[in-house]
């Protein structure tokens, strides 16, 4: 048993369910009790969709357990198809139904419908919902698709995207972006899937001289099979940040047989990067947390395109823990793999970064301690679905990580001028700043003198301050007083300081500095 | 001192109290009870909810609460996993393991609840036990309570139904040949039970307790002294838990419009014998404010017609209060459960003809929503969406549950909520 507060996933079958809802002509009959229709709402509410997940469920109840569960998956799956009429169907069990062994698979088998009908084992007691919805992609792919009919492709290369998904994170933007950049290479796309796609275009994936791994958490079991079997080669560089964008476009040019011209005058960031007013970005403190794409595409971007420090990587994805492992090592820092938000706040509180780039979730854990923060990674969030066009791969992507990132920091010019006129009468606590009161330490310390249930209280420790250190204290600009508080009684407490004077002060700040 | 009687005309005929009822089974786009732990444990400032339960029910009470607001919620999941399903004596410890740990970690905590799922319910794990256990264990700093929030036996706000009769065996005793006194059960958001107090004591009804209670240590007495007014609609098990323990129950049409809120205050002023012009002078000036507040409303609402998609089971009231006080035309009302002994006040209300429909097939009410095309449709956030996306104008039906609309002074709130889907509609032209 496993004491959860919040989870970074939901069960497979919701994975599942990102599948079935991201396809068209694909319906979903889920053995499930009352009440799993919750789910429903994640779709219509979170990414406003404008009509229901193809899902039915058979919502059973107690006083159905007694009798024939069986028959009401039947009945379900009959009138699901009289009413729907999909082109495919796939079925399975939520975590209850699970437990009494009804064997959708079988049973819908037995109906004889004149459609394929792909049954999903999806263990809930032990798997999460980017598995589901990976192994559902992969068990659609092997019902459905067949190899190409011709030999060989003449004409311009095509390949298929694979991996974006309904409640993904950026994927309707992403998506655009790199068929865009596919374009401008001479390469075609012959189907992008799940999204957007019927079950008659996962059948022609074969007519794909290879495969775009945009999302390896729902794509890579689909590839790994189309590879083995259609021998189609897949390209496996996630195309998040500039960097890995022009390894992208390598990649491509090399399996497609094109030339890899593109032009990089269409992201700003390397010259934004580059520019003088970016020099206060140099060093900053980056903690990363995310999925395992977003999260090892965020330490790359952090540290080679804008400079940061990366003190700490983490991911919820087990699945692909080796790799987050590596990166990390890397940098010379130990992963975080895990699925407790509470390790992460814990690790947080203790590294102390300057910036976290994470979900929603390290977004409120951020704002407690009082830490700018940028979303980079699902689970989700309405805010993740703005109106406007803003994907994270390719060049348009860098752009937009950019100003995401760096936004929410104070801007460097800015925090010179505040360090020269600090002793004006306009920079005192009232005054503020227009970044809003998430900056401000006071509500950070607030924040951290909260109980946490996962970290142990801060400690206030038996260290006081001297009046003469007080008083240079709080000369210190208000957006950074927190912090210089923090670290001196820290650096204080380490050495058995009771009372900080100016010396401990400046000795910290010292000690801290680089 | 001279007994009230009714001081309100009575309905010219029996309104719905006989009609048939419309059952239906089929898809249920209904929450589980376990929904209902997200007001509760706002309610309740002592306790801590743990589900036993799948990642199901972690993932649908974050949904459903958006917990990443909490910066500690009092409620959680032990999530079971393939081994705790292997063997039961195994999962027992595993739970003695994360309560022991939880408690640790809470010392503020004094009410536990274990609280049963469809998963822990089909492999029968014996949470009843495990809570007289771990009762005895952490008693008397720390009370455990058991009840099942499982979607195969509660629907939505049955989850709170249980929970409250879990408590009833909690409640003291009242004194033997103690005076009447009033007990309100069902949970009320603060400022509304505040209103509902001060009324209560204004007729010169002092005795008077509300369950749940923010605090273990605050739960009311019951007895037979005890006169119990229901607040929500759905509390069939307290209700019989409080009949046991010696309490009676009043009927009343629930405190929702200014004619529901008076009704219900009547039932206790007249248990309560409280003199006809007294309870008219305290009364006088929340039916004022409430019947200007609703005047408004009334001009934009009356004659539309609404669609109820079974939710909460509030359903009921509130298409009275549409009808009756707003003038809405009611062309559907269905409710997850329909329990007629404690809703008789109210279905006696309801205009004669009304469809009502107990239960759901999702499918086949949307066909007859789409034909019927109501001005506005009331339904859960999974269906809100699509509708309006074929044209529709809907409420969410959540929102009765998380927002104060009982009382005078939330008369026009309630209103409010109907027609600004309309006056939205209305405004925007893109």
């Amino acid at each position: 048993m496993q004491l959860t507060l919040w989870t970074y996933e939901g069960p497979p079958h919701v994975g599942a369910m990102r599948i079935a809802t991201a396809m068209e002509g694909l319906h979903y009959v889920l053995h499930a009790p009352q009440g799993d229709t919750y789910a429903d709402l994640l779709f219509t509410m979170i990414e406003r969709r404008d009509r229901r997940p193809p899902v039915t469920y058979t919502t059973f109840q107690a006083r159905d357990l007694g009798g024939d569960t069986a028959g009401l998956f039947q009945e379900a799956c009959r009138s699901a198809y009289e009413r729907f009429k999909p082109e495919a169907m796939i079925v399975g069990a939520s975590c209850t139904a699970e437990l009494i062994q009804d064997d959708p698979g079988g049973l819908a088998a037995r109906l004889g419908l004149p459609i394929p009908v792909i049954p999903l084992e999806l263990p809930a007691y032990q798997k999460k919902e980017n598995w589901g919805a990976g192994e559902t992609f992969y068990r659609l792919v092997r019902a459905l698709a067949r190899p190409r009919e011709t030999a060989t492709n003449i004409g311009r290369p095509r390949c298929n995207i694979l991996g974006p998904t309904a409640l993904g994170f950026r994927h309707r933007d992403d998506v655009m972006e790199v068929t865009r950049l596919l374009a401008t290479l001479g390469v075609d796309v012959n189907v992008v899937a799940p999204l957007g796609a019927r079950p008659s275009d996962i059948a022609r994936l074969g007519d794909a001289d290879f495969n775009v791994v945009l999302y390896p958490e729902v794509a890579e079991p689909a590839a790994r099979y189309l590879e083995k079997t259609f021998g189609q080669p897949a390209v496996r560089t996630v195309p998040i940040g500039v960097g890995a964008t022009r390894d992208f476009i390598a990649e491509i040019a090399r399996i497609a047989g094109v030339s890899p011209v593109v032009a990089d005058a269409a992201s700003r960031l390397p010259w934004y990067s580059r520019s003088v007013d970016s020099t206060y970005l140099t060093g900053k403190r980056v903690y990363v947390f995310g999925d395992a794409t977003h999260a090892l595409a965020a330490a790359r971007v952090a540290t080679s395109e804008l400079a940061f420090d990366l003190v700490g990587l983490g991911t919820y994805s087990r699945e692909f823990g080796r790799e987050i492992r590596a990166e990390a090592a890397r940098h010379g820092i130990e992963a975080l793999v895990t699925d407790d938000y509470l390790d992460v706040e814990a690790e947080i509180s203790a590294l102390r970064p300057e910036l976290i780039l994470g979900t929603q979730m390290e977004r409120h854990i951020a704002k407690r301690l009082g830490i700018p923060c940028a979303v980079i990674s699902a689970p989700i969030h309405v805010q993740d679905f703005p109106a406007r066009h803003s994907p994270q791969m390719g060049f348009e992507g860098a752009n937009v990580l950019f100003d995401t990132w760096v936004h929410p920091l104070m801007m460097g010019l800015e925090e010179h001028l505040l360090h020269m006129f600090r002793g004006d009468f306009e920079f005192n606590d009232r005054t503020g700043s227009h970044l809003g009161k998430t900056h401000m330490p006071a509500a950070a310390e607030a924040a951290v003198a909260e109980p946490v249930l996962a970290s142990p209280p801060s400690q206030p420790g038996p260290t006081a301050w001297d009046a003469v250190a007080e008083q240079e204290l709080r000369k210190i600009p208000f957006f950074v007083r927190g912090k210089a508080r923090r670290n001196t009684e820290r650096f204080a407490l380490e050495r058995g300081i009771t009372t900080i004077t100016l010396d401990t002060l400046y000795d910290a700040k010292a000690h801290f500095g680089r | 001192m001279t007994p009230a009687t009714d001081i309100l005309a009575r309905t010219g005929s029996a309104g719905c109290t006989d009609a048939p009822v419309i059952q239906e089974r089929g898809q249920r786009e209904v929450f589980c009870g376990l929904t209902s732990i997200v007001w509760l444990h706002r309610k309740m400032q002592d306790a801590f909810f743990l589900v036993v339960g799948s990642r199901t029910c972690a993932h649908l009470l974050q949904s459903a609460a958006g917990v990443m607001i909490f910066a500690e919620p009092r409620f959680a999941t032990a999530i079971m996993e393939e081994r705790d399903l292997a063997g039961l004596a195994d999962a027992n410890e595993e739970l003695d393991r994360v309560v022991a740990r939880l408690l640790e970690r809470r010392p503020d905590i004094r009410a536990l609840f274990l609280v049963g799922s469809c998963p822990s319910e089909v492999i029968k794990l014996d949470l009843k036990r495990a809570a007289g256990r771990l009762d005895r264990a952490f008693a008397p700093r720390v009370r455990v309570f058991n009840y099942s929030g499982s979607g195969i036996e509660t629907t939505f706000t049955e989850g709170e139904d249980a929970a409250l009769a879990a408590l009833v065996p909690q409640m003291p005793d009242e004194a033997p040949g103690a005076a009447p006194s009033l007990l309100v059960a069902g949970t009320l958001p603060d400022i509304v039970e505040d209103q509902f107090r001060r009324l209560f004591a204004d007729l010169g009804i002092t005795r008077v307790g509300f369950l749940p209670a923010p605090r273990l240590a605050d739960l009311p007495s019951v007895g037979p002294a005890t006169r119990v007014l229901l607040a929500q609609p759905f509390l069939r098990d307290t209700a019989r838990a409080l009949e046991e323990r010696g309490a009676s129950l009043l009927s009343a049409p629930l405190p929702v419009g200014a004619e529901g809120t008076t009704r219900w205050l009547q039932a206790a002023a007249t248990a309560f014998l409280v003199p006809r012009e007294l309870f008219q002078n305290v009364t006088a000036a929340g039916v004022a404010r409430a019947e200007r507040a609703l005047r408004r409303h009334r001009t934009a609402l009356a004659g539309r017609r609404v669609f109820l998609f079974p939710d909460s089971q509030m359903e009921v009231p509130i298409a009275r209060f549409l009808h009756r006080e707003l003038g809405m035309e009611l062309v559907e009302v269905g409710t997850p459960y329909l329990h007629r002994t404690h809703l008789a006040a109210e279905l006696a209300l309801l205009p004669e003809g009304t469809r009502i429909v107990e239960g759901q097939d999702v499918e086949r009410q949307l066909d007859r929503c789409r034909q019927a095309a109501p001005d506005l449709v009331v339904c859960g956030l999974g269906l809100a969406n699509p509708l309006e996306a074929e044209g529709m104008t809907t409420k969410w039906s959540i929102e009765l549950m998380f927002t104060p609309i009982q009382g005078y002074e939330q008369a026009g709130d309630l209103a409010e909520l109907f027609t600004r889907p309309l006056a939205r509609r209305q405004r925007l032209s893109v």
